[in-house]
């Protein structure tokens, strides 16, 4: 009892040592607030300035707040049939390629995980070395332009669909959380590995391959480096990054007039506020719930490094 | 190796039986990497085919096969090109002032989070920091002219209503750097901290009890306690990433990159991309690239080397 009134008393008195902890704290929250707000405010001000009238943006009046309101901007670039057109395609190789490389993860890592498998140790070697010496881009474009996938759906799926590191991860991860007398156990019952991998590897393993797929749908879905390469005579196959890479950041391309009917000639600095909004939009909305896996995922690779 | 066994069981019936056995064991793990393999065989051992092209005079028209063996003249003829230099001093210097900067932040940010008991402000912080990680550098990018053109930046707009002169982040040279520099800070402070903090949950309360004991306070708790703690984390982070001083991400560089301000955007990736796919000086390219790669590895073992010799555990 004595302490505790000790505590209530000392939370009472103002004592030097509790003036400058709280001044500590408030230091410390004004800087963390600061530097958190520049990671949200120039989302704000895009945002506003995309929802704007334009006069108000042309005259650079759009600080934080919208001034006025129109959803010109957004209209048209749903009008925009080449802009739909590339979010349809970012989409589908997005699928695609998270599909194909999970699957190819998850056999490689199961059987890499295996430790008294027969030349488990030169597979992984050669597996591994790609990692730390890339043939380059030109190499790369040569094969692709060998492959005659050049302006198709292909080069932007099946090249970087299988990551060395995502399997090490996910390698690393069945090893220490799957039991190999689990496993044993499986074998002796007359399970063969397909079943084994299906239906109690898989099943165990839900977060890492939760984590694992979403590294590689975020790594799609914001790459444009190969597109640039790759995507050059067929402008109907450009991801949606590459898309806004001509609109909005070199600026060499213009946007389609489809929507003539909206009337009012939108600013490019609005349309452009727009583009980079409905760009993000999908990554900010599922950010907050994958977030969890994300920080999971990053550990898992840090603490095997 | 399993044609390995096969002949060795010839010799040996015992073995044989043996091997057979393993295999009616173990035949469906070598159909599950089969695919995984061609991949990395068709997609990533397919691709060094095309180094070859570093020491041939690639002509499109005979072909990669066709093309004349020139040695090391296209090797001679590229780190005698007056961009080659600029390049590759741009690239070391760019990447080490990146490391100088973007490194201690997320370092001194995990420590002030560390700091925060509100569990509330501590997330809604935590989920604001990690957001520049999950865009694309095209949006990051944008998101630069938005903030920072001349005509329409509004941080341009605010200073010239506070009355001072329009600063050309983008458009001069120095102010690129910095501006490129600081993005990259605003890029992966946040996300780095995870890894701190990580490994700030894993020191002892103990420590921190026997450091109140004798009477420190929150910054002596700070600087001799946790910072020892984590110091093997910063390490083995720092040699990593001296390990990457010769690679530059491409797509970093070149969403930020405008003509009126090329002189510290020529790094090694850009250049490779201007001779190879745009100039389509194809074995020059190559060769630069190829350059780049060995000094990379290079690299990356030394620090590997280095780590490893320092007690941390190495990358490899």
């Amino acid at each position: 009892m004595s302490t505790n009134t000790a505590v209530v008393e000392n939370k009472k008195a103002w004592t030097a040592a509790r003036v400058r902890n709280l001044i500590i704290d408030i230091v410390i929250w004004a800087i963390l607030i600061i530097v958190s707000l520049l990671c949200l405010l120039p989302f704000i001000h895009v945002l506003s300035k995309s929802i704007s009238e334009e006069a108000y943006v042309v005259a650079n009046k759009v600080v934080l707040l919208p001034k006025g309101f129109s959803l010109n901007a957004y209209q048209k670039i749903f009008a925009d049939a080449s802009i739909m057109r590339s979010m349809y395609v970012t989409v589908v190789v997005t699928i695609s390629f998270t599909v194909i490389g999970m699957f190819l993860t998850i056999c490689a890592a199961y059987v890499l995980s295996r430790r008294n498998l027969k030349g488990r140790k030169v597979m992984t070697f050669l597996i591994m070395l790609t990692m730390y010496f890339v043939a380059g881009t030109i190499p790369d474009y040569l094969l692709m332009s060998n492959l005659h996938m050049l302006d198709t759906w292909w080069c932007l799926i099946l090249p970087l669909c299988f990551a060395p590191y995502n399997l090490l991860i996910m390698k690393n991860n069945f090893q220490s959380n799957i039991s190999d007398s689990l496993i044993e156990a499986a074998v002796i019952d007359g399970a063969n590995h397909f079943t084994i991998l299906a239906k109690i590897v898989v099943p165990l393993s839900k977060p890492i391959i939760a984590t694992i797929a979403l590294f590689y749908a975020v790594g799609r879905w914001n790459a444009y480096q190969d597109a640039l390469y790759y995507i050059k005579q067929n402008t109907s196959l450009r991801p949606l990054q590459l898309k806004l890479y001509y609109l909005v950041v070199a600026a060499t391309e213009s946007f389609q007039a489809e929507g003539g009917n909206i009337g009012v000639l939108t600013n490019p600095e609005v349309l452009k506020a727009a583009c980079v909004i409905f760009a993000t939009v999908p990554i900010i909305i599922v950010y907050p719930f994958l977030q969890k896996y994300f920080v999971q995922g990053t550990m898992v690779g840090a603490v095997k490094e | 190796m399993k044609e390995k066994k096969g002949t060795q069981a010839v010799e040996k019936p015992k073995r044989r039986g043996r091997g057979m056995l393993y295999l009616k064991k173990n035949w469906q793990l070598y159909v599950l990497i089969i695919l995984p393999l061609l991949f990395i065989f068709i997609f990533k051992y397919g691709a060094y085919g095309g180094l070859t092209i570093a020491f041939k005079n690639y002509k499109a028209a005979k072909g990669f096969a066709g093309s004349d063996w020139v040695g090391f003249k296209i090797f001679e003829k590229i780190f005698t090109h007056r961009d080659f230099g600029r390049a590759v001093k741009n690239t070391l210097f760019i990447n080490l002032l990146d490391l100088f900067f973007s490194f201690p932040a997320p370092i001194i940010l995990a420590l002030l989070l560390n700091e925060v008991r509100v569990k509330w402000f501590k997330k809604v912080t935590q989920t604001l920091l990690y957001l520049p990680h999950f865009l694309s550098w095209v949006i990051i990018g944008a998101l630069a002219y938005q903030l920072f053109s001349l005509s329409n930046g509004v941080v341009n707009a605010l200073i010239a209503n506070a009355g001072g002169s329009p600063i050309p982040f983008l458009q001069e040279d120095t102010w690129w750097l910095i501006t490129y520099l600081l993005i990259g800070v605003w890029q992966t402070m946040g996300w780095g901290t995870i890894i701190y903090l990580a490994a700030i949950t894993s020191v002892s309360p103990d420590l921190y009890e026997a450091a109140r004991v004798d009477g420190a306070g929150r910054w002596m708790q700070c600087w001799h306690v946790t910072l020892p703690c984590i110091r093997s984390t910063i390490v083995t982070l720092l040699i990593m990433n001296l390990g990457k001083l010769m690679q530059g991400s491409f797509e970093r560089i070149y969403a930020l990159y405008n003509a009126k301000a090329s002189e510290y955007s020529t790094m090694i990736p850009v250049l490779v991309y201007r001779w190879g796919i745009e100039g389509g000086k194809l074995s020059e390219a190559t060769a630069l690239g190829l350059f780049q790669s060995i000094i990379g590895l290079i690299l990356v073992l030394l620090s590997d080397f280095v780590a490893k010799r320092l007690g941390e555990d190495g990358l490899i």
